[in-house]
């Protein structure tokens, strides 16, 4: 028998899902066009942290997310997870099930079922026998708020806010140091994006994994995260980084608080400052 | 059942039969044009195709009917089947692997426009026999129907699915099994309903022109032979023949697609 997977609460263990970016550059077609992406970035993310990033468009987060997923090199710097080497030069990440990304589209399989989707990272790793997966799999569904009842249906049969539950759980049943959620709720209306933010913050009290969270919304930003990095327009290194000492768990009168106001004041004039220097050189890039 | 004919959908269909027989009858008999005179009218084939005892050796009741059938029919099917056990595959590694697609694009460009009947001499002078040629033209076509629309439909896959799988721990054999396979069937699929109904087409082509049974065959023999009504016979055996044959292609990509169904009129994003 295989011990059953534990979700491992980051705040019980300090050690799991610390990351260290130091230094990190990012240079893409160096011989070419010459575009960095990324320069002289630095960040230290401790276990169990739920970091936002924020900034304008193009200005290196993706990149950053790419490069923490795997998915992408650095060309300088280094990046550590737990103390051990993610990404250097002569090292480049993989990806790997210690640190799931959320999709800003959404990426569940539509060829499976919602069970199937949840338990693939399981199965596919030969980690368990597809059907003690499958129990897991249930398990982790129903304590989810009764997602079990969903679990024959097909993504496409769900909501956008159901699919994107569902897929926060694929990525979770891995028990990854570290989940990489790229803007996942920026296509949905105010309402359904609340609801998300009530259950991602459940799901955040519950395991405090180290969220690596990426968004637009600054309301959005201070209201999930325990710090608030805005980034500058590229090349992208760390601008402001804002400590939201806001208590949890958070609710809707949390958004209502003088300190949420002080706080998002601090962040949008950084961010406006960055918005409006992103703006002034596209212009000069078009003359 | 009779609920089932009454319905308007039905009621429709048959109207089109119908009007098309009538017309048919109505050119032949009716029209004041010599040329046309020469088909046979619709009630001439009827009787003709279940006749017992056939004026010109063919019906229903006659063993080289099914013997035409059969032999296009197995000539169609192995043609098929060739195509999709090649062309699939390569399809898929053309959309996988760059390198395989650096290496196949430009050489299928140029041969995919080049009309099957176009081969019909090299076939011949290259393979032992006629059969073997007949086959060659008809899998050509299916081929390049099948490999196009197989590369199209992985190129077409989204690639977060590829991301998310690696994030997941997938290693390329499950991202063929698990991605791109089931991403890239919907287009298969289509590609798959082409490559038949082409492939009956170039069948027809390749059978009048060298070939000593079968629809395509026996079309022509009888124009030459002055059988008009059996020319029509196997038309329509054609039409039957294919409509099966796509219908039985269509059944399988449903039941391989059922995620598919279950999500129709919603969007996929």
């Amino acid at each position: 028998m295989t011990d059953k997977p534990v979700i491992i609460d980051s705040s019980t263990d300090a050690r799991f899902g610390h990351l260290s970016v130091q230094n990190v550059s990012k240079v893409y077609d160096p011989l070419g066009a010459h575009v960095e992406a990324l320069d002289d970035c630095s960040l230290e993310i401790p276990a169990g942290e739920f970091i936002a990033v924020v900034g304008p468009s193009g200005c290196g987060k993706s990149t950053l997310l790419n490069i923490l997923a795997g998915f992408d090199n650095l060309t300088a710097g280094q990046v550590l997870i737990d103390g051990e080497k993610l990404a250097t030069i002569d090292h480049p990440p993989r990806p790997g099930s210690d640190r799931v990304v959320v999709f800003q589209n959404g990426a569940l399989f539509p060829w499976k079922t919602v069970l199937q989707n949840v338990v693939y990272g399981l199965v596919v790793q030969n980690r368990f026998p597809e059907s003690e997966a499958n129990e897991m799999g249930m398990e982790l569904l129903a304590r989810s708020g009764n997602l079990d009842r969903i679990a024959g249906s097909y993504p496409s049969q769900l909501s956008s806010g159901m699919q994107r539950r569902v897929e926060i759980l694929r990525a979770l049943i891995n028990n990854p140091r570290i989940l990489l959620l790229d803007e996942p709720f920026r296509a949905m209306d105010t309402v359904s994006k609340t609801t998300m933010h009530r259950y991602l913050l459940e799901i955040y009290d519950q395991y405090h994994k180290t969220v690596f969270f990426i968004t637009h919304d600054l309301d959005e930003a201070i209201f999930l995260a325990d710090t608030v990095v805005v980034m500058t327009t590229r090349p992208g290194t760390i601008k402001l980084r804002l400590d939201v000492d806001l208590p949890r768990p958070r609710t809707r009168e949390t958004m209502l608080s003088q300190r949420f106001l002080e706080l998002k004041q601090q962040a949008v004039s950084a961010v406006h400052e960055e918005a409006k220097k992103a703006f002034e050189r596209g212009e000069r890039e078009l003359a | 059942m009779w609920k089932l004919f009454t319905q308007q959908k039905f009621m429709l269909m048959w109207l089109g039969f119908m009007i098309t027989i009538l017309s048919w009858y109505a050119a032949v008999k009716w029209l004041p044009i010599s040329s046309f005179q020469r088909l046979p009218d619709p009630l001439t084939v009827v009787i003709e195709w279940f006749n017992t005892d056939p004026d010109y050796g063919l019906s229903v009741f006659t063993r080289d009917y099914y013997l035409h059938i059969w032999y296009s029919t197995y000539r169609a099917t192995t043609s098929f089947i060739l195509a999709v056990i090649l062309g699939v595959p390569l399809g898929i590694l053309m959309g996988w692997r760059v390198k395989v697609n650096d290496y196949a694009s430009a050489l299928l460009s140029i041969l995919r426009p080049i009309p099957p009947l176009a081969w019909v001499p090299v076939a011949i002078l290259i393979f032992p026999g006629s059969e073997p040629a007949v086959i060659f033209v008809t899998f050509l076509v299916a081929f390049f129907a099948t490999t196009m629309n197989t590369l199209l439909g992985v190129k077409s896959i989204n690639s977060d699915y590829f991301k998310a799988a690696q994030c997941l721990g997938a290693r390329p054999k499950d991202i063929l099994r698990d991605i791109i396979i089931p991403g890239a069937l919907p287009s298969i699929f289509t590609g798959l309903q082409i490559a038949m109904g082409a492939a009956w087409f170039s069948l027809v082509a390749g059978e009048m022109i060298a070939a000593q049974y079968g629809l395509g065959f026996m079309i022509l023999e009888s124009y030459n032979l002055v059988q008009y009504p059996t020319i029509i016979i196997m038309m329509i055996t054609l039409g039957i023949v294919g409509y099966i044959s796509s219908a039985i292609i269509r059944l399988v990509g449903n039941h391989l697609m059922r995620w598919r169904e279950q999500s129709m009129g919603l969007s996929l994003t």
